[in-house]
Parts: structure tokens; C-alpha cells; sequence
């Protein structure tokens, strides 16, 4: 068996992008929620309190799509193989669809094998280029949305195309159950990270602060 | 309405042009003309030096011919034209047009009636105002709507390809409304679908509001052409501002009180109808500040949630008007799209703790750490 070290999986740009993204989404959900099914909050017409949640909402959007496209860029641009975009569609080659049906058969309890990857594993890769799909489509059918006050306007011009894809009602109602995904989404992310933290033994769960991982050499 | 019937060939010179005679006629003060010219600006956006421009182009106007066609309509957009009780300045700008073909109020009926129609075609061609009401059943050859024996696809490909303009008044005639909601038994369409070589504006609207047929109308007469549309061929100075951003209940929206039920307490003080399906905020019409019948009111005024009756499709995709979002397909329609979303979580997080408590007793499924590829 090989000995333990410390590697460094997790650069600046992908830790930051996780907590910003985090942070922008729980933001997002509380007043997305709010202006979804709003209560009467305010005694008289002059409060303001719809009005400040939905300011929240659209800072913290512009927040994530921010944080977002940053963190596609980097993946492009990365050297580091576990933020580059590779990681993300294991399906693309024959050894990553092998990996991919390891884990799923660990998850179904069919094996006993724990993917122990260094980076994300082939089925949880795949899992995040699902969930960036569906922050492009949370950012794409906000923006058109929140764009239909000035619909002449620079932003409605980049995303009225949207509304060829969806009616109105259609990209409301889009719009709001990706969030409820999201939140499924987080469900699992928040267990599948502690489930690898207990089986593997890697330190995953710390990771995401620190950048390392403990991680067993070959020979 | 004058001139339908009789041919505009018996009209006298003085007919063809007494704007003024026809005011004073009405008992239309000078006063009451120039507040209208005035009023229409602002509904144009125009600057207010346009009023007196307006008072001359009206004053100077040569009855352009018009002609009314009406298919697979309820006549609301007639109604709503007609509505008004006294004689208004709008009625008479609107009297100053020849309106020579108008289904529901023309004199004359059958080849007669037909024959007038034919006569536009040929010596007005390409001079006329063409106005529609109603969609246009294309499906099985059109034979849904005939007039005189002849389709309505057809009448109107004649007379909408002939015309000056074509103005559809109403949704059904912009973009087929409710005879084209599904399943659209007739394959009804708006009129720029139909005739899609016509020159069409599109003042939707369930009924259009009649002010933005007058405005319309003076805008032709005042720049010999028609007014900036939007991409579905709205005029922007009626449908270029959202309902939501202009509605008198907005101050309600952005400070949190809501009608959370019809006749409670929010009702009745005049909050917003966000909760109750309102849909103004996916609705671009000039309603809060035209209003209706003669600036009367307007239905979110009058405590009812907006209906989106202005938009393209509103039938299918604003229902269920009494909901903010529409129902989720295949599901029932009791069900909203959080009760699916919370099941949707509640379920996932059950599944991951029963996986969980699999996991915790489950042994010899660990490894010393990741390892390296």
C-alpha cells in the first residue's frame, strides 16, 4: 500500500465559485420563493418590502450568472484536471462510462468498491454538468423574465429569443420548477458529500475549505 | 358613420371635406377638439406640440376610404367602437373616414353590399384602410367563414393585399384568439398569417380599446404612414409599457399587500391582484392609462386580475387566469407546481436518509482515502 499525502484538488477559482454559488442560490430560493407566492407584509403602500426582495433576487442573480460563467471559463482555460471540463462529461469516453457504472453500482449498494477518486467522481462529474444546464436555464429564464419591463432594451434583445422556446406562463413556470431541482439537487450533494467523507476517507468534506485532499499514492 | 351604402360618388364637394361644419354640427366645441388633439398626442407620445398639428391634419384631411371586415368574430370590437353614448370627437374622426363596407352597421345587404366592397378594390386600390375583426379559418379550405359564397382567406387576401394598410382590431384578428385556441377546430389565424403580403398593424386586445384605433387612425392621417410597432406588429405608443409597471395597483406589489381572497380585507382596500392570477406582468397594453369606455375604468381597476387578452395565445397560455402559474402537464389541476416541488424534495430527502441508514450499518465498503489514477 502506498503511502498518504496532501493533494491539492481544489484551486482558488473552484472553491470560490462553490461558495459564491451557494451562497447566491440559498439567497435566490428564500426570496424566489417569497416572490413566487408572496404574504401581505407591509401596513401601508409606502413599504418598500417587495421591492427590496426582489432587488436581493436580481443582485443575487447577477451574482450567479457571474459566478458561473467564471467558473465555465475556468474550466476551459484550467491546467488542473480536476476543474477542467473533462471532469465533467465522463460519459465521453469509454473509461469514464466504465467509472460511471462502478459508482452507480456503489450508490445501489450492488458493489463495494468506493469510487475514491481524487477529484469528483465519474457519476458526480456528471451530476454537476447536469446541474450547470440547469443554472444556465435558471440564469436564461431569469434574465428574460426580469428583461420584460423595457422590452426594447439591450437585455430584452439578448434573451426575448427565449420566449420562442417557452410561452410566458411556460417560462415561469420553468423558472420555478428548476428551483425546485435545485433544492433536490442540494439534498443529494449535501449527503453524497458526507457519505464519501465517511466511506472514502479522504477528507472531501473539509476539502471544499481547504482545497486538499488526503489522497493514497500508486505504488 | 357616414357614406356606406350609397357610394361616396352621390357625396356633395362640401361633404368631402367640413370638419369644422361637422363639429359644430355634433356640438363639438372648438375647445373640446383641441383638448382631443391634445389627449391624442399624449396617448402617441408625441410631444404636446403635435396637438395643434394634430387640429390641422384633421382639419385638412381628404376622407380616405375605409372598409370593415368582419369574420370569425363576437362584433366586440364593433361594440366597443360603438359604446360611446354622446357624440365624441373620437366618433367623428372616425365619421370623417368613408366607411364604405362595414358588415354590422352598413345600409346596404347582400351583392349590393358586396358590390360596394368591389368597387373600393378597383378604384381605391392600394389607398384604402382596410380594418378586420375576427380570425381567418385556413383548415379545409377556409369554409368555416363565407361571405357572398366566398371564403374569408380569400376576401381578405383581396382586400388586405389591396390596401393601403390593414388594421386588425382585436386579438382574434392579430393573432387568432379564441377561435385558435386549442384545439382549433377551424384553423383560425390572424390576418398577417393569412395575408402575409399585407401591410398589417395589430391593436389586440379583448375588446382593443377604441382610443387606439382613433390614435392609430390620426397618426395615418397626421404622418401618412403607421406608427412604430413592436416584433409582433403592436404599436409601441399602446403596447410598448407593461400593464404591471404602469398599473395604479403597483405601489401595493412592490410594498407586499396582496388580494389573497376574492372579497377579503386586501380586496376591498385595492391591493394588488398578483396572488389572484393577474397576469399584468406578462401583459403589454396601455389599459392602466387609456382605460375603457371613455376612460371609464378597466378590469384591474375594477378588482379583477388581468386577463393577458392582449398577448398571442392568451386563451392557452394565461390559463388558468385565477392562478399565478399554470398547471404542471400531467398532473391534476389541483396540484401546483410547489406542492410537486415539495414532494419532489420531501422525497429526496427520505430517499437519501433511508440510503444513509443502509450505508451506516453496511460494512467493508471503505477505502484509506482517494487514490491516485
Amino acid at each position: 500500500m502506498g503511502h498518504l499525502y496532501e493533494k491539492y484538488v481544489w484551486e482558488v477559482p473552484v472553491r470560490v465559485t462553490h461558495w459564491v454559488n451557494m451562497l447566491a442560490i440559498v439567497t435566490l430560493t428564500v426570496t424566489g420563493l417569497f416572490i413566487g407566492s408572496p404574504k401581505t407584509v407591509a401596513l401601508t403602500p409606502s413599504a418598500f418590502a417587495m421591492g427590496w426582495i426582489r432587488f436581493i433576487h436580481f443582485v443575487a442573480g447577477y451574482t450567479l450568472s457571474v459566478s458561473v460563467l467564471a467558473r465555465i471559463y475556468w474550466a476551459l482555460v484550467t491546467k488542473n484536471s480536476y476543474a477542467g471540463w473533462r471532469e465533467f462529461f465522463p460519459i465521453l469516453t469509454r473509461d469514464g462510462r466504465h467509472k460511471m457504472l462502478a459508482a452507480f453500482k456503489y450508490y445501489t449498494f450492488i458493489s463495494k468498491k468506493v469510487p475514491a477518486a481524487p477529484g469528483h467522481n465519474a457519476l458526480a462529474g456528471t451530476a454537476y454538468a447536469v446541474v450547470f444546464l440547469l443554472y444556465l436555464t435558471m440564469i436564461g429564464t431569469g434574465f428574460a423574465l426580469y428583461s420584460e419591463r423595457a422590452p426594447n432594451g439591450i437585455l430584452h434583445k439578448a434573451f426575448a429569443w427565449l420566449f420562442w422556446l417557452f410561452s410566458n406562463q411556460g417560462m415561469r413556470l420553468t423558472h420555478h420548477c428548476v428551483m425546485w431541482l435545485l433544492i433536490a439537487f442540494a439534498i443529494h450533494h449535501v449527503y453524497s458529500a458526507w457519505l464519501m467523507d465517511v466511506k472514502e476517507k479522504g477528507g472531501v468534506m473539509s476539502s471544499i475549505f481547504s482545497g486538499y485532499k488526503t489522497v493514497r499514492s500508486k505504488e | 358613420m357616414s357614406g356606406y351604402g350609397n357610394g361616396h360618388d352621390q357625396k356633395s364637394p362640401e361633404q368631402q371635406f367640413s370638419f369644422s361644419r361637422l363639429l359644430a354640427e355634433k356640438g363639438v366645441s372648438r375647445r373640446d377638439f383641441i383638448k382631443f388633439c391634445s389627449a391624442t398626442a399624449a396617448a402617441l407620445a408625441l410631444p404636446p406640440a403635435f396637438g395643434p398639428q394634430i387640429a390641422r391634419a384633421l382639419d385638412e384631411v381628404k376622407r380616405p376610404t375605409l372598409v370593415w371586415l368582419e369574420f370569425q368574430s363576437c362584433t366586440g370590437d364593433t361594440e366597443a367602437l360603438l359604446r360611446a353614448a354622446n357624440p365624441t370627437v373620437a366618433e367623428i374622426v372616425l365619421d370623417i373616414l368613408s366607411i364604405d363596407y362595414a358588415e354590422t352597421i352598413m345600409a346596404a345587404a347582400g351583392h349590393l353590399a358586396e358590390a360596394n366592397l368591389d368597387k373600393v378594390l378597383k378604384e381605391e386600390k392600394g389607398k384604402y384602410i382596410a380594418v378586420v375583426e375576427g380570425s381567418i379559418p385556413l383548415k379545409d379550405d377556409g369554409i368555416y367563414c363565407c361571405i357572398g359564397g366566398r371564403t374569408a382567406a380569400d376576401r381578405a387576401r383581396e382586400v388586405c393585399g389591396g390596401a393601403f394598410a390593414t388594421i386588425a382590431v382585436g386579438t382574434c384578428a392579430s393573432y387568432g384568439g379564441i377561435p385558435a385556441a386549442a384545439p382549433n377546430p377551424t384553423g383560425a389565424v390572424g390576418v398577417a398569417k393569412a395575408v402575409p403580403s399585407a401591410t398589417v398593424i395589430n391593436l389586440p386586445g379583448c375588446p382593443l380599446n377604441a382610443d387606439n384605433l382613433t390614435a392609430t387612425i390620426v397618426h395615418f392621417l397626421l404622418f401618412k404612414k403607421l406608427p412604430a410597432t413592436d416584433g409582433i406588429g403592436r404599436p409601441l405608443f399602446a403596447y410598448g409599457k407593461r400593464i404591471h409597471d404602469n398599473c395604479e395597483r403597483r405601489p401595493h406589489f412592490d410594498a407586499g399587500q396582496y388580494v389573497e381572497a376574492w372579497g377579503d380585507q386586501g380586496h376591498r382596500k385595492g391591493f394588488c391582484l398578483y396572488k389572484m392570477g393577474c397576469k399584468g406582468p406578462e401583459t403589454w397594453h396601455n389599459c392602466p392609462t387609456q382605460r375603457y369606455n371613455d376612460k371609464t375604468s378597466w378590469p384591474v381597476g375594477s378588482g379583477h386580475g388581468c386577463a393577458g387578452c392582449s398577448q398571442p395565445m392568451f386563451w392557452d397560455t394565461m390559463t388558468p387566469f385565477y392562478r399565478r402559474l399554470p398547471n404542471v402537464p400531467g398532473f391534476g389541476i389541483e396540484t401546483t407546481a410547489d406542492t410537486i416541488g415539495l414532494g419532489l424534495a420531501a422525497g429526496t430527502a427520505a430517499a437519501f436518509a433511508a440510503h444513509g441508514v443502509v450505508s451506516a450499518f453496511r460494512r467493508g465498503d471503505t477505502s484509506e482515502g482517494a487514490k491516485e489514477e
